[in-house]
């Protein structure tokens, strides 16, 4: 563990700082690391220069909040870590489809999305298994609800799953390769639509990560402010799922309160920001908007009655035995598998991981103010139910401390407010925004616990502080393959509440 | 039984009357802006400057916002130094022609009854497939809100069916991405005519936040013939409900 260098949660380093070691040596210093305890956060091509491309390791101790890089130069060829780090697997599938270099000996590499002068979307060597009676059902990519669009191959034998391809990048629309060059008036608003759902979730990374390259701090209020958005985006998300999979299993009582609470949680977003996802209100330097004593008080009242209204909802689930049924003991994901994989957020800790960035990397309010983490053990989608559930009480439980203790200052940092209907415009100015407010040369993290799980937003400045990289890492990218393997064995009629409760998002995933 | 039937009681009845009762949204939601062009300061050009999708442009006759691009930030409204544009909480956005999304002044804008042998047709029960080509979740996100409780668009006859094969047309979310152009094409075809074709959301309408990547489209407008065009990012429920309704002849 001597050679990786050491950073936390949105602290920057300078490029030159990061070791880089013989590939031999990057390969052994992962292997001992995650040996030690630590897992692997991310693997990525950073650069390419005279001695091919460059590959950056970050790995992360869960246990002392600590991020540790290590980086190599490959040119055209490595031995994969995957078969040593199964966790390795989609990162390499990344690094050979972006950088056109080939990790060897890697069991399954294959298209991630599909971009541009490579393979046409959906061409790609599905895997098949054969014998007598096994058939494929292929659906989509347009499915039959409203839902983003993916492609899913079943290998079956009778009415059970041996294997689920799932194949993506129909939704890919560039967002990291427009990043690049940043930031610009465009960023932030890009940033916010990486996951519509999860506005909240990567606007904040974004921000964090441009704060901490800019040394910029954000006053209490603001990170408050922040967190709250967080909250209300993870239960919104949490509830409307809940009563999404009780659709799936037809049961709709639940299924129309969970879906009209939903939208009263959401409609609590639009009254602090002025949109139900939380559009324009996080802002590097703080919070766009700031909402006056009155709407806090209605926030934090309809809070409450939203939590009553949700408990009573979701005792229907638990005590409906024909929910039960269809929940229990299905679609398990084991706690082995999940780890291996490097699975994070709700099904991670639903498998008994207990791992949340919240509490594990703090930053911005959650330094000061610690939610409760559940954590389940099933692995099944009743665990990744019930986890959801826990995480909606927990982040009621932590907002209504925090919306007592908003703390003090100016919503956007350094920049006194004159409120233009609610909008601090100063937050907004371009210069706020310039390019050059960035650390030159330097390399930052960004870790932020969205409601799907770990958030990680990689930015690099070149010598004029402009983005020479920016990397995003939506938590559907390391779970998509945890859907797929929580499938083997079920029967195809398990798929819709399979997914549902891991419900990941394709356009995080295809960026 | 008896806990949902007691549930049921206690959830209550939610279903919003919608259109009779007008809505009350939020005091900071961002609707249909109103640009004053007495209060547009001369050689200013700072909200220009700051739109993020260029949905700006100010000439001599004032500031000119097209809605097919906007994405409701906010930000040239804060950077105003006259106060010249000004968001109101008016949530009817949506217009049948694309120039119907310039606005000027205080323009309100316009969505065109169907043709008399259309709505005979599909007045009363229209049947959509949602086509996510690029969507970010927000859009969906809001589409299937109609689906629920408060919104209920079902009372009016409007639902998303499953197959293209049972619809009148299509609704399209997202830029259309390189990625989904054949698919977005084919699950229009496999609509039997006559069908429409409606673009949801900054993203479908003009390309939004991506405009200009080269992975998307910039819209749908190249590839189908628009008879409906909803702007927002995401449009809010009611404003796509709004379109709908007035597309259909009934409010």
């Amino acid at each position: 563990m001597t050679r990786l260098i050491k950073t936390v949660n949105a602290v920057p380093l300078a490029t030159t700082t990061i070791p880089v070691v013989d590939t031999g040596s990057f390969r052994r210093e992962i292997l001992s690391a995650i040996e030690e305890g630590w897992r692997l956060l991310l693997l990525v091509g950073l650069s390419r220069n005279a001695e091919g491309t460059r590959l950056l390791a970050a790995l992360a101790d869960d246990v002392h909040g600590e991020i540790g890089l290590i980086a190599t130069d490959v040119a055209g060829s490595y031995p994969a870590l995957t078969p040593d780090c199964p966790a390795a697997h989609y990162f390499e599938r990344e690094i050979h489809e972006q950088w056109a270099v080939r990790p060897e000996g890697h069991p399954w590499l294959k298209p991630v999305r599909f971009p541009r002068g490579g393979p046409a979307i959906g061409e790609v060597d599905f895997f098949q298994v054969s014998g007598a009676e096994i058939h494929e059902v292929a659906v989509g990519p347009v499915h039959a609800g409203i839902i983003e669009p993916g492609h899913f191959r079943f290998s079956c034998h009778g009415e059970r799953v041996l294997h689920l391809e799932i194949s993506l990048g129909y939704q890919h629309r560039g967002i990291e390769q427009a990043l690049r060059g940043g930031p610009d008036k465009r960023s932030v608003h890009l940033a916010e639509t990486i996951a519509g759902d999860t506005t909240a979730g990567h606007a904040t990374a974004y921000c964090q990560l441009v704060e901490a390259l800019s040394a910029t701090t954000c006053s209490p209020r603001a990170l408050a402010l922040r967190a709250l958005a967080l909250e209300l985006e993870r239960i919104a998300n949490h509830i409307g799922d809940l009563g999404a999979l009780a659709g799936d299993v037809g049961f709709l009582p639940a299924s129309a309160y969970c879906g009209r609470l939903r939208g009263d949680v959401l409609n609590l977003t639009a009254l602090l920001c002025g949109s139900r996802l939380g559009r324009g209100w996080i802002r590097p330097g703080g919070v766009a908007r700031e909402p006056g004593a009155e709407i806090l008080r209605e926030v934090k009242q309809r809070l409450r009655d939203a939590e009553r209204d949700m408990r009573n909802a979701v005792e229907l689930l638990w005590k409906s035995s024909s929910v039960r049924a269809r929940f229990e003991n299905t679609g398990i994901l084991g706690r082995q598998a999940a780890a291996d994989l490097g699975i994070v957020g709700p099904p991670a800790r639903a498998s008994g991981i207990d791992r949340d960035c919240r509490r594990d990397f703090p930053a911005s309010a959650y330094r000061d103010h610690r939610p409760a983490i559940a954590v389940g053990d099933s692995g099944d989608v009743f665990a990744r139910a019930f986890q959801r559930w826990q995480e909606i009480e927990n982040s009621l439980a932590f907002l209504a401390r925090v919306l007592d203790q908003l703390g003090g200052g100016q919503p956007v940092a350094g920049e006194p407010v004159t409120a233009v209907g609610g909008l601090a415009p100063s937050s907004l100015a371009p210069s706020s925004l310039a390019p050059s407010s960035l650390a030159p040369s330097s390399l930052a993290l960004s870790l932020v616990e969205g409601w799907r799980g770990e958030i990680v937003h990689l930015g690099m400045t070149d010598a004029a502080g402009r983005f020479a990289q920016y990397k995003i890492l939506d938590p559907s990218f390391r779970n998509w393959f945890g859907l797929a393997m929580a499938m083997r064995g079920q029967a195809i009629s398990d798929f819709p509440q399979c997914n549902k409760s891991f419900n990941l998002s394709y356009c995080g995933h295809d960026l | 039984m008896f806990k949902a039937l007691l549930a049921r009681a206690r959830q209550g009845y939610r279903t919003a009357n919608y259109p009779a009762h007008e809505p009350s949204l939020p005091a900071l939601f961002r609707g249909r802006p109103v640009l004053d062009p007495e209060k547009c300061v001369d050689g200013c050009a700072r909200c220009v400057d700051i739109c993020p999708t260029d949905a700006l442009q100010v000439s001599a006759s004032g500031p000119e916002l097209d809605l097919g691009r906007c994405i409701f930030c906010g930000e040239c409204a804060a950077a105003c130094p006259g106060n010249a544009i000004t968001f109101t909480r008016d949530w009817r956005l949506a217009a049948s022609e694309r120039t119907g999304l310039v606005v000027t002044g205080d323009r309100e804008v316009r969505v065109e009854a169907l043709r008399r042998e259309l709505r005979r047709l599909l007045g009363r029960s229209l049947r959509l497939r949602q086509v996510s080509a690029g969507g970010c979740n927000g859009c969906e996100v809001e589409v299937n809100a109609l689906g629920n409780v408060v919104f209920d668009s079902s009372r009016f006859g409007i639902e998303f069916v499953a197959s293209p094969r049972h619809a009148d047309g299509i609704l399209v979310t997202g830029p259309l991405t390189a990625n989904m152009k054949e698919a977005a094409l084919r699950t229009y075809e496999a609509v039997a005519e006559p069908k429409l074709v409606i673009a949801a959301g900054a993203c479908a309408i003009s390309g939004g936040i991506f405009r200009g990547h080269p992975e998307v489209c910039d819209g749908i407008e190249d590839v189908f013939a628009v008879d409906l065009y909803v702007p927002g990012c995401p449009p809010h429920p009611y404003t796509i409900l709004d379109a709908l309704l007035r597309m259909l002849g009934r409010c």
